[in-house]
């Protein structure tokens, strides 16, 4: 009984970096913010099936909140935001996407040996759970730094916090206060994001990214 | 006497999956038709193409060389074996120590180099298109496939099929992402190899999507029916890879009596139709992808593996 | 009493002397039947010898000194395992190589050039595998190399060997020189030179660092390890077609025992990041060679450059003995050595295959160039069948030799999550990847070479006018397909004939497998993982034959020749895949990262009448980003120094006068 509950913790976890590979494979937006609900909706299990097994009420409350909003709310709206730029048919090309998963992959290897060699003494679950939250946090910036289409930089912002929640929750005891006023946090980011979002469009008529260079005073 | 059951079993095994290839593509052509609200061909239609093509004459392009000749023998034998070295019903089997999984994977190499190799001998630019896209398949498709047998061999502590489902079919195996991600993969890579939406369609004959199909084009009569059987047999083993790998469930032991073999093909015969029922379903739910986007969906599957293989190394060891 | 030792010493002397021998018949007839003549007979005495010597009852090692050449050291020589090991390798090789060119020398335009040269190239391989002294070790390398550097220069009226032998005589220069320095520090002050000394020696972390990095320099560069292989593909095509297959076939293997003598014998323990170096470098060798020959459309280049990615596999599972022996592994050590062995054997045998069929198609056509190749399988049907099995062998494709040795690798590869260090255990799995990448893509790429040369139709006269090879030549062929599927098939004996040289360097071996029932090899266990080669053989060739024959009498027999379908085009030679379309998939998938690779499409607008051009961009990045500054800053240099030829004698003077005060100062101080 007690090795199922630790696999499915841990395969929870792993499907936390599975999707965020995912998200690293789609090059179209819906698809995209698909898999992003998909990857809160993992979240939200991981942090339920935690709770369980710490016996840790407060994080249920957790679980809810990344279920509502990251992979309810969020996504709904970026699908609004999508839709009204009318760029659901953009596709990225930035780097391709074989370069891109090989980095991801080497990240990924990279956040396992730290981890092992940071926490040889550490309780199994908290070093797996560790290892695997970096991985989805290097994912996430990985994410941010080949995409250039805003939006999916957003994307890729929302799953590296999806790992810090992670990786939170693995180790044990945080006050939900703090839980709760990262979420907020970053309802409140996204907002902000989503203003600039239309702003930026407003302007430049694009979401690119790279337009914005153009702009930018201290290039001679 | 034990011995002599043993070669019993095989012969029945060999000639088994021989029986069956041909019914696994009727049926999976059936629902599909189906699912596509068609009637579709009965399911024991591919029989009958075998039955015609065997018959009719082969027509030869002017200068095929007798390496186009002998492929087709090749391609079947090299097939068949591969096949059966896959446990469906039982495992154990004496012929199923000839070779491991890298062994078969590489069997099936074999049969792709020289069905290549008889795509470029007649000298159209219809089997040089198929065999370089062909190679370009394998080239992505192949190294996946070997992570994929590392990670299986990290979880199981070999490479040769009978232990490996032994091993999986064992409380010791639990829940793990790693075989979760592999079997993703082995599922794209079942895909691509066998020449299936999306990566390829088998039923097309339309010049700037196909691979294997282009290929074949010259071949006829008794040749293609060869050709076609091994595509046959080769679905087959990667479904009864598939299912003795990840469902190991009903699969005799070696030595078991008559009851549990019966057990066995029951469950083994339930597997299929599931496999198949699911690829077809799979396949009418999807379009085919353009050939160049096929590497960044195989690289997908390398990246599974290479990951699967990875987080084997956090989890607990037992 | 002689023994085996005193035997290959003469072997090595007397190819000395047939080299002399051979200056003097100069452009005779007689020369070629004569020299090649005598080299295969040695060649196979050797083969005998160091079969005898690894596998008989004879005592090994056995040692020989000589007072030759430094009064205090002499010449010494020792045979052991892993010298009879690579003799064997050697023996095959020269021996195939000599018997080719019995027939293949006749087409040569200036025997003069080649004859000498041979022997001495032969007796050079043989005497660096049984040197026992650093000194003996670095003549007869650089013996090896001023031979072979000759050899690639025969035809030296082409730009082309010009500059692969400048190049090849810069980088082999290099090379002897990095061994020479390494040498001098496994030597030690107290400069004992002797290879028991060494061994005996105790050497600090520093030295074993240094002189492992000039060791993977000097032998790597000889091997032909990416960033040093850049000669490899320029100077191996170069040569004759016989001593093509030599250089790529054997020589790179001496480099190899070079490498494993200093690394696994002479230098005892080692750190297990030094295992890291070599299986990242093996890897990178492997898939960049096997990238590159791809994109070749030269044949013999192409071989060249599989050569490099064999290289990398072997220097892969190298890596793999060194990290297992770091950590006390030594069962699996002994495994990854004995895949590496095999490897070199089999690597010698195809390699060598396969340039023999490349001269056999230039001596028949004229032609190296793939691209005016075609339809061979029709007009030279044993040599096509022959250079068929040598690719199914190097595409590692079972039953071949190949597949057998490879397969060694992937079982080593399985083994390493035992291993202590997180690094490795990370690092090899990705290792196994890389390999089976560049294991698919040879596959590929022995598809292309086979498929665009011997199939499709003729593309140029020449290759329509083609006629099979000579007797010698196929013999020879047929000789070394016949060892291919040997070993492939009987891949335990090979193992069991590895056995004593792991035993002797690895401290271990694999478990015996010519008691294995049915002549299957299991490296661990057979529950874990098990090949059979032998039946799965029979079992393709009868029941492919049966199918072959109930069909034939059963179904239907009849055969028709027809047209073949072009889309309602006329099928011509032109409009067949070419081995650059061909390539064209895989270089848009790898090589645009790997190699820069850029496709320029210049099409004319409709109703203009020029003609369209394609033309394809690839850029050899350790060439531009390693090479190319080096010469530029040689050549910078090399044009301010000239300047020094131009001064007067008061200047010349002043200068001698300057730095005798330096050194003066230097003493002082």
């Amino acid at each position: 009984m007690d090795s199922l509950v630790l696999d499915i913790a841990h395969l929870l976890a792993g499907g936390l970096v599975l999707a965020s590979f995912m998200m690293l494979y789609q090059d179209r937006l819906n698809a995209l913010l698909n898999v992003f609900a998909l990857h809160a909706a993992i979240l939200a299990l991981a942090v339920a099936w935690q709770a369980y097994i710490q016996n840790a009420p407060h994080l249920y409350l957790t679980a809810g909140i990344a279920l509502v909003f990251k992979a309810l709310v969020i996504p709904l709206a970026l699908y609004r935001i999508v839709r009204q730029l009318g760029i659901h048919r953009e596709v990225e090309t930035v780097v391709g996407i074989g370069p891109t998963m090989l980095a991801g992959m080497a990240l990924v290897a990279l956040s396992l040996v730290l981890m092992l060699r940071v926490t040889p003494g550490a309780d199994y679950i908290a070093r797996e759970d560790l290892a695997f939250a970096l991985s989805v946090i290097l994912l996430g910036l990985l994410m941010m730094v080949t995409r250039r289409n805003a939006v999916s930089q957003v994307v890729g912002f929302m799953s590296l916090e999806n790992g810090l929640v992670l990786a939170a929750t693995g180790a044990r005891g945080m006050p939900l206060v703090v839980e709760i006023s990262v979420a907020f946090s970053i309802l409140i980011a996204f907002i902000v994001i989503g203003v600039f979002l239309f702003r930026i469009r407003e302007r430049f008529d694009t979401v690119d990214v790279g337009a914005l260079d153009r702009f930018r005073g201290d290039r001679g | 006497m034990n011995a002599a059951l043993g070669l019993l079993v095989q012969a029945l095994h060999l000639a088994l999956i021989l029986a069956i290839a041909p019914l696994l593509t009727g049926f999976v052509r059936k629902v599909r038709a189906r699912l596509l609200r068609r009637k579709g061909a009965p399911v024991l239609q591919p029989y009958r193409d075998l039955a015609r093509l065997l018959r009719k004459e082969v027509v030869l392009a002017e200068n095929a060389s007798w390496l186009f000749r002998v492929t087709p023998y090749l391609i079947f034998s090299a097939t068949w074996a591969a096949a059966a070295l896959v446990p469906t019903f039982a495992a154990g089997l004496p012929f199923s120590w000839l070779a491991d999984l890298i062994a078969i994977v590489a069997l099936l190499g074999s049969a792709r180099f020289f069905l290549a190799l008889a795509g470029m001998d007649v000298g159209t630019s219809f089997g040089g298109i198929g065999a370089s896209r062909e190679v370009m398949i394998a080239a992505l498709a192949e190294p996946a496939m070997l992570v994929i047998v590392f990670t299986l061999a990290l979880i199981a502590g070999a490479t040769q099929l009978s232990t490996v489902a032994a091993f999986m079919s064992s409380s010791e195996v639990g829940l793990r992402v790693s075989l979760g991600m592999a079997l993703i993969a082995l599922v794209i890579v079942a895909i691509a190899e066998n020449g299936r939406i999306p990566v390829d369609n088998p039923d097309t004959h339309l010049e700037l999507t196909m691979v294997h199909e282009a290929m074949v084009l010259e071949y006829s009569g008794r040749h293609l029916a060869m050709i076609e059987y091994a595509s046959a047999l080769k679905l087959l083993l990667y479904m009864s890879l598939i299912g003795c790998v990840f469902v190991p469930w009903g699969l005799a032991a070696p030595g078991a009596g008559l009851e549990a073999y019966a057990i066995g093909l029951a469950a083994y015969l339930g597997k299929l139709a599931v496999g198949g029922v699911l690829l077809a379903v799979f396949e009418t739910a999807i379009a085919k992808m353009r050939v160049f986007r096929v590497p960044d969906f195989l690289g997908a599957a390398l990246m599974l593996a290479l990951l699967g293989t990875l987080l084997l190394f956090v989890t607990r060891t037992r | 009493m002689i023994s085996p030792l005193h035997l290959l010493v003469a072997n090595a002397a007397a190819l000395l002397a047939l080299a002399a021998i051979a200056i003097g018949l100069g452009r005779s007839r007689l020369g070629a039947t004569l020299t090649y003549g005598g080299t295969l007979a040695v060649s196979i005495l050797t083969a005998m010898i160091a079969a005898w010597a690894l596998l008989g009852p004879a005592s090994v090692p056995a040692l020989l000194r000589l007072p030759l050449g430094l009064p205090w050291l002499g010449v010494n020589f020792r045979l052991d395992t892993l010298a009879a090991f690579f003799l064997l390798v050697i023996g095959i090789g020269c021996s195939a190589s000599s018997l080719h060119a019995l027939g293949y020398g006749r087409h040569e335009t200036s025997p003069e050039r080649v004859l000498p040269f041979f022997p001495a190239f032969l007796a050079g391989m043989t005497l660096v595998v049984l040197a026992d002294d650093a000194f003996t070790f670095l003549i007869a390398w650089e013996f090896m190399s001023l031979a072979s550097w000759a050899l690639v220069l025969a035809h030296h009226h082409d730009e082309e060997s010009q500059r692969a032998g400048f190049i090849y005589l810069v980088m082999a220069s290099a090379g002897t020189l990095c061994l020479l320095l390494a040498f001098g520090l496994l030597a030690g002050p107290g400069g004992a030179y002797g290879f028991d000394a060494i061994r005996a020696a105790d050497h600090g972390a520093l030295a074993t660092g240094l002189v492992l990095v000039l060791v993977l320099i000097g032998a790597g560069s000889k091997a032909g390890i990416v960033p040093l292989h850049v000669w490899l593909p320029l100077a191996h095509p170069a040569a004759p077609s016989h001593v093509s297959a030599l250089m790529s076939g054997v020589m790179t293997k001496v480099a190899i025992y070079g490498f494993v003598r200093v690394v696994f014998d002479l230098l005892g323990g080692l750190e297990w990041w030094v295992s890291v170096i070599v299986l990242v470098l093996g890897a990178a060798t492997a898939l960049l060679g096997i990238l590159h020959a791809l994109m070749e459309s030269d044949l013999k280049r192409v071989l060249a450059y599989s050569t490099i990615e064999n290289v990398g596999i072997i220097f892969v599972s190298l890596g793999l003995a060194l990290a297992f022996r770091a950590n006390g592994m030594s069962e699996a050590a002994a495994l990854a050595f004995t895949a590496a062995l095999f490897h070199v054997l089999n690597h010698s045998v195809f390699k060598s295959l396969l340039f023999f069929g490349a001269g056999a198609i230039l001596a028949a056509t004229g032609e190296r160039n793939m691209e005016r190749l075609g339809g061979l399988i029709h007009r030279m049907p044993v040599v096509s069948a022959a250079f068929l099995v040598g690719c199914v062998s190097v595409a590692a494709l079972p039953p071949f030799n190949g597949f057998a040795s490879e397969w060694l690798v992937f079982q080593a590869i399985l083994l390493s999550p035992d291993l202590a260090q997180w690094n490795l255990k990370l690092l090899v799995p990705a290792v196994g990847g890389v390999l089976a990448l560049a294991a698919a893509l040879s596959a590929a790429c022995f598809v292309r070479a086979f498929g665009i040369s011997f199939l499709g139709r003729p593309r140029s006269p020449a290759a329509e006018r083609a006629v099979d090879a000579n007797r010698h030549s196929l013999s020879t062929m047929i000789g070394l397909a016949a060892l291919c599927l040997l070993a492939g098939l009987l891949p335990g004996l090979v193992i069991d004939g590895i056995a004593p040289v792991s035993q002797a360097l690895i401290g271990d071996s694999m478990p015996a497998q010519s008691r294995i029932a049915w002549l299957s090899i299991a490296p661990i266990a057979q529950s874990r993982s098990s090949y059979n080669g032998l039946l799965l053989f029979l079992f393709i060739a009868v029941s492919a034959s049966l199918a072959a024959y109930v069909i034939h009498r059963v179904a239907s027999r009849e055969a028709r020749r027809g047209p073949a379908w072009g889309c309602g085009f006329p099928v011509v030679p032109a409009a067949q895949y070419s081995a650059d379309s061909f390539a064209q998939p895989i270089r848009r998938v790898f090589g645009s990262v790997l190699l820069r690779a850029r496709e320029r499409v210049n099409m004319p607008a409709p109703g203009e009448l020029r003609p369209a051009f394609f033309r394809v961009e690839l850029h050899d990045f350790v060439w531009e980003k390693l090479y190319a500054p080096i010469e530029r800053a040689i050549s910078f240099g090399a044009d301010n120094l000239n300047r020094l030829q131009f001064l007067t004698i008061r200047q010349y003077l002043s200068l001698v006068f300057v730095l005798l005060v330096v050194l003066l100062l230097a003493l002082a101080l």
